[in-house]
């Protein structure tokens, strides 16, 4: 049962999203950009949903500037993420690592990767299986703000956990 | 795509046009007025006339005049060249081999005087020209001759202003070459991006991806027939290798978990370096093409990218920020303790070795600026070419003397476009191009 669950989530997801982006739930930023993600999450109210990690848990952390350094903000906000994936083991999560537009696309790149992998590392060590976790950087290719200015960079600064159909291997 | 799409079949005949030439001078032997010599200070624009090169027969009249452009504008592109225009001529050139009235050319002050002559058979295309100095009315050099097939007539164009560009000046060529870039489009927040490929002045745009996958940063194989570029269509950045001729690709390290990216080739074309983040931490690795054997160069706990080999394949330079801020050091091509070379305040990245091999060209992000610069392989003789809100990314041109880059607006609606800039600084252009564009990267010179 279950796992007619994970591949009927597979074929839904599979079949409206772009082929870079399997089974993922929300408006990660590998998909088209900052739209509002509903339906395949699930409904908001449901505490099981994609949807509720995304709106209520929340699925993002914010980062100071060429900094990988979780704040005790962002520790919070991932203590409810480990916990969900914890009362959730039939779903996977692909963390994104985002930068500001201020630094060389390579360089961002590698930051990217290395908030992803803090955010991973804090989850590993709240419980979270290893294997159920994938980082992946966008450098600044994936800005959610669009204005120049330090309001926009702090929200491009960011990790975003994205769930994905699967409980991992 | 055909293979001939994307590297254009030529066929040079280096063909001195024995009844005319004037000996084996080259421009450095050759003592005179007619010289530019790139490292002085202050260079007033040489100036030359280029009459319409003669139509030799019916099917040449809609490329000789064509071509004639093309040499023209890769002259003047280079700020090192002033046009005279037309109107000016007194003379008028109907005959290839007819005899040049240099007082005519004199009395508008044209240093240098440059004719040709086209003809067309069936598909293939023939270009010839004289390059003379019109002070010392005599002929610079042979005449030449090159043929090739009418579907790529500007390259004719590109190579008689390579020969002209490089008696006078005495530098390498550079005009008959190719750049590799993405091409951007749609808004900042959902920006679509393509592999894509042109000529060196912005004509001849060939898309190479389709737009579905994030793909970044081609760089050009040392023979030109290869693209390495990093693309997402997996899902993860990882570099990815295209043969141009059979437009087949394949992706170098797959290994689940890592990113690759920041590829670049050895001189020998055998050997790809390329950045590789395993667990949030990016080191530099060599990967052999042939066997497939990676070799790991760097292992600190910073973030070590953008690795550049020296010409001669000795060396790599690279970014690390070990130091607490991104700065550039010089390592071993085997790896081996680096030494940090950039002293200067400020971060600095993506450095590029030129490939005469006596500077570094680096992308400088310091407060609140990016710039493009050079430097010694020391570190020592910075020098800042550019300033702008977002300058990133330099690529040589073949010999060395320019180099592109990309420049992105601030706010919303910022987008990118490609520029030139001499490495003295001067010559600061934007690349003519449809459409926004980013990382480019330089051919070498055409064969």
């Amino acid at each position: 049962m279950k796992h007619l669950k994970k591949i009927m989530l597979l074929i839904a997801v599979l079949g409206v999203s772009a082929c870079t982006d399997p089974g993922r739930f929300g408006p990660g930023a590998g998909g088209a950009g900052a739209g509002a993600g509903a339906g395949l999450g699930g409904a908001a109210s449901d505490p099981r949903s994609p949807e509720y990690f995304r709106q209520t848990v929340g699925d993002r952390v914010h980062f100071a500037v060429d900094q990988s350094t979780l704040s005790p903000e962002a520790r919070a906000t991932l203590d409810g993420q480990a916990q969900w994936l914890l009362d959730n083991p039939e779903y996977s999560a692909i963390i994104e690592g985002h930068a500001d537009e201020r630094g060389t696309r390579e360089y961002n790149l590698a930051l990217g990767a290395r908030r992803a992998a803090a955010v991973k590392e804090y989850l590993v060590a709240r419980g979270v299986a290893g294997t159920r976790l994938s980082t992946v950087s966008y450098g600044k290719e994936r800005p959610i703000a669009i204005c120049s200015e330090e309001s926009c960079y702090a929200q491009n600064r960011r990790a975003v956990t994205v769930i994905t159909a699967g409980g991992g291997v | 795509m055909s293979i001939k799409r994307i590297l254009p079949l030529l066929v040079v005949v280096l063909a001195g046009l024995g009844a005319l030439s004037s000996g084996p001078l080259t421009a450095q032997e050759r003592p005179g007025p007619l010289r530019i010599v790139i490292d002085e200070g202050v260079i007033e624009p040489l100036p030359f006339a280029v009459p319409d090169f003669i139509a030799e027969n019916g099917a040449a009249r809609e490329y000789a005049a064509r071509i004639t452009r093309i040499v023209a504008a890769d002259l003047q592109g280079t700020g090192l060249f002033r046009e005279i225009p037309k109107e000016a001529f007194i003379s008028s050139v109907t005959s290839f081999d007819a005899p040049v009235q240099f007082g005519d050319w004199k009395a508008i002050n044209a240093q240098a005087l440059i004719t040709g002559a086209v003809s067309v058979s069936g598909r293939r295309l023939t270009v010839k020209f004289r390059l003379y100095d019109v002070f010392s009315g005599a002929p610079l050099g042979k005449g030449l001759q090159f043929a090739g097939t009418t579907a790529s007539w500007r390259r004719m164009g590109h190579k008689v202003a390579d020969a002209v560009y490089s008696r006078i000046t005495g530098e390498g060529p550079y005009f008959d070459s190719r750049v590799a870039f993405i091409a951007e489009s749609g808004p900042k927040n959902a920006r679509v991006k393509r592999l894509a490929i042109m000529d060196y002045d912005g004509a001849n745009v060939q898309y190479l991806t389709d737009g579905r996958a994030l793909v970044l940063a081609p760089r050009f194989s040392p023979a030109g027939d290869r693209l390495l570029y990093t693309s997402y269509e997996s899902g993860f950045p990882r570099v990815y290798l295209l043969d141009l001729g059979s437009l087949r690709r394949r992706a170098l390290d797959e290994q689940p978990g890592t990113m690759s990216f920041a590829p670049r080739f050895s001189p020998d074309g055998r050997t790809v370096l390329l950045s590789l983040s395993v667990g949030g931490n990016t080191d530099i690795y060599s990967l052999d093409l042939a066997t497939g054997k990676r070799r790991r160069l760097t292992s600190a706990p910073s973030i070590e990218i953008a690795p550049s080999f020296s010409p001669d394949g000795r060396q790599i330079v690279f970014t690390s920020d070990r130091s607490g801020s991104s700065q550039l050091y010089i390592m071993p091509a085997g790896g081996g303790e680096p030494r940090r070379i950039s002293r200067g305040k400020g971060r600095y990245n993506t450095p590029v070795w030129s490939p005469r091999g006596d500077l570094i060209a680096f992308t400088k992000q310091n407060k609140g600026r990016f710039h493009i610069g050079v430097m010694q392989i020391d570190g020592t003789e910075e020098r800042l070419l550019t300033s702008s809100f977002l300058d990133e990314g330099p690529t040589w041109a073949p010999n060395g003397r320019v180099i592109m880059f990309t420049r992105e607006t601030a706010g919303a609606g910022g987008t990118s476009a490609l520029y030139t800039v001499d490495t003295s600084g001067r010559n600061l252009r934007r690349v003519p191009m449809q459409g926004a564009a980013s990382d480019p990267a330089w051919s070498p010179l055409l064969k």
